[in-house]
């Protein structure tokens, strides 16, 4: 935090009033320094989204590894070896021209670390946890994703012991890709389900 | 608070769902924190998801018709403002120990050297 602070510059204010709750906090015992660090080393050490996109890349290139990835996601992902795998199943769920799935947890952030890393801000608030349940056409729209009228939308609640990762359709213009190429399409959104995987159309240079 | 139930759909119908692109979740650091700390709080029972998506959708809206936007530095700044409110709210602490406080840290910073932790001496308290 203290990078860009030079010695006689005041600390932003938005960091001394961070520092102001959290000193208070701790001294009067409502939080404790460990348990924030450990809570905020969790959150900041992202894997990110790219294990996620391979897992993709390969099932739309080996129709073999997809089977497996349908199956038993949570062994079919061992053979990448991502670190940071907890003991939780994973479940992949594939969209088609008839159904779209998307992902929420409505009790609180449940998702699929190791493939995915951070959950997004707004995977986490209140309003979507709430509203894509309700009405999950809404709020797909909201994102950018109509959706036939045809298409079946299923909602995938996560639990802890529990977690989906959305296998987006594989989208028209990508068939001489390899591996490599056709990850780039693959957005984190995408893989959550609130949107469909890139065009390589609009991948410049990709 | 009659219905805790009815209070969070009111809440949530307030607050717009934050987008952000495929980059960190935290620009800075002080992000995590505020965010963390509220988590904590809640989770030690100091108040419900209710009661903060009450004071933080306030935030929230009116930020947004501020025109400050729901970017991540303008969501946290909102969770920031929210957590200062509800500490108040919930007698966990007062404004007037969070500002006094605050200047405490401002002098620490003003007068500890660049690449020094910054750190409160006895007499700040």
């Amino acid at each position: 935090m203290a990078h860009n602070h030079k010695h006689g510059d005041p600390l932003p204010e938005t960091v001394l009033r961070v520092k102001s709750l959290e000193s208070l906090l701790v001294e009067k015992g409502l939080v404790e320094t460990a348990a924030l660090d450990a809570l905020i080393d969790r959150y900041e050490n992202k894997v990110g989204p790219k294990n996620g996109a391979k897992v993709v890349a390969r099932a739309w290139t080996d129709p073999d590894f997809k089977q497996r990835l349908l199956q038993d996601a949570t062994a079919a992902i061992a053979e990448f070896s991502f670190s940071g795998a907890q003991g939780e199943e994973l479940v992949a769920v594939e969209n088609t021209d008839a159904v779209h799935n998307v992902v929420v947890c409505t009790l609180c952030s449940c998702y699929p670390w190791p493939v995915l890393g951070l959950p997004p801000v707004w995977y986490k608030s209140a309003p979507y946890r709430s509203r894509v349940v309700r009405e999950p056409r809404a709020v797909l729209v909201e994102f950018g994703t109509e959706l036939p009228a045809s298409t079946e939308v299923r909602v995938w609640d996560s639990t802890a012991e529990t977690r989906y990762l959305v296998i987006p359709r594989r989208p028209e213009g990508s068939s001489g890709m390899n591996e490599d190429g056709l990850a780039a399409l693959v957005s984190r959104d995408s893989m959550i389900g609130v949107t469909e995987a890139i065009s390589p159309s609009t991948v410049g240079g990709a | 608070m009659t219905s805790a139930a009815y209070d969070l759909e009111q809440a949530l119908d307030r607050v717009q769902i934050p987008r952000d692109e495929d980059g960190p979740v935290f620009d800075e650091p002080w992000q995590a924190q505020a965010f963390a700390m509220a988590v904590k709080l809640n989770e030690a029972g100091q108040f419900t998801w209710s009661e903060w998506a009450d004071i933080f959708g306030v935030e929230i809206a009116a930020a947004t018709e501020k025109g400050q936007g729901v970017g991540n530095e303008a969501y946290y700044l909102c969770w920031l403002a929210a957590l200062e409110k509800i500490v108040g709210v919930k007698d966990l602490l007062t404004q007037e120990q969070l500002l006094h406080r605050r200047e405490e840290w401002r002098q620490a910073s003003l007068r500890t050297e660049h690449g020094q932790p910054i750190e409160l001496q006895g007499g700040d308290k």
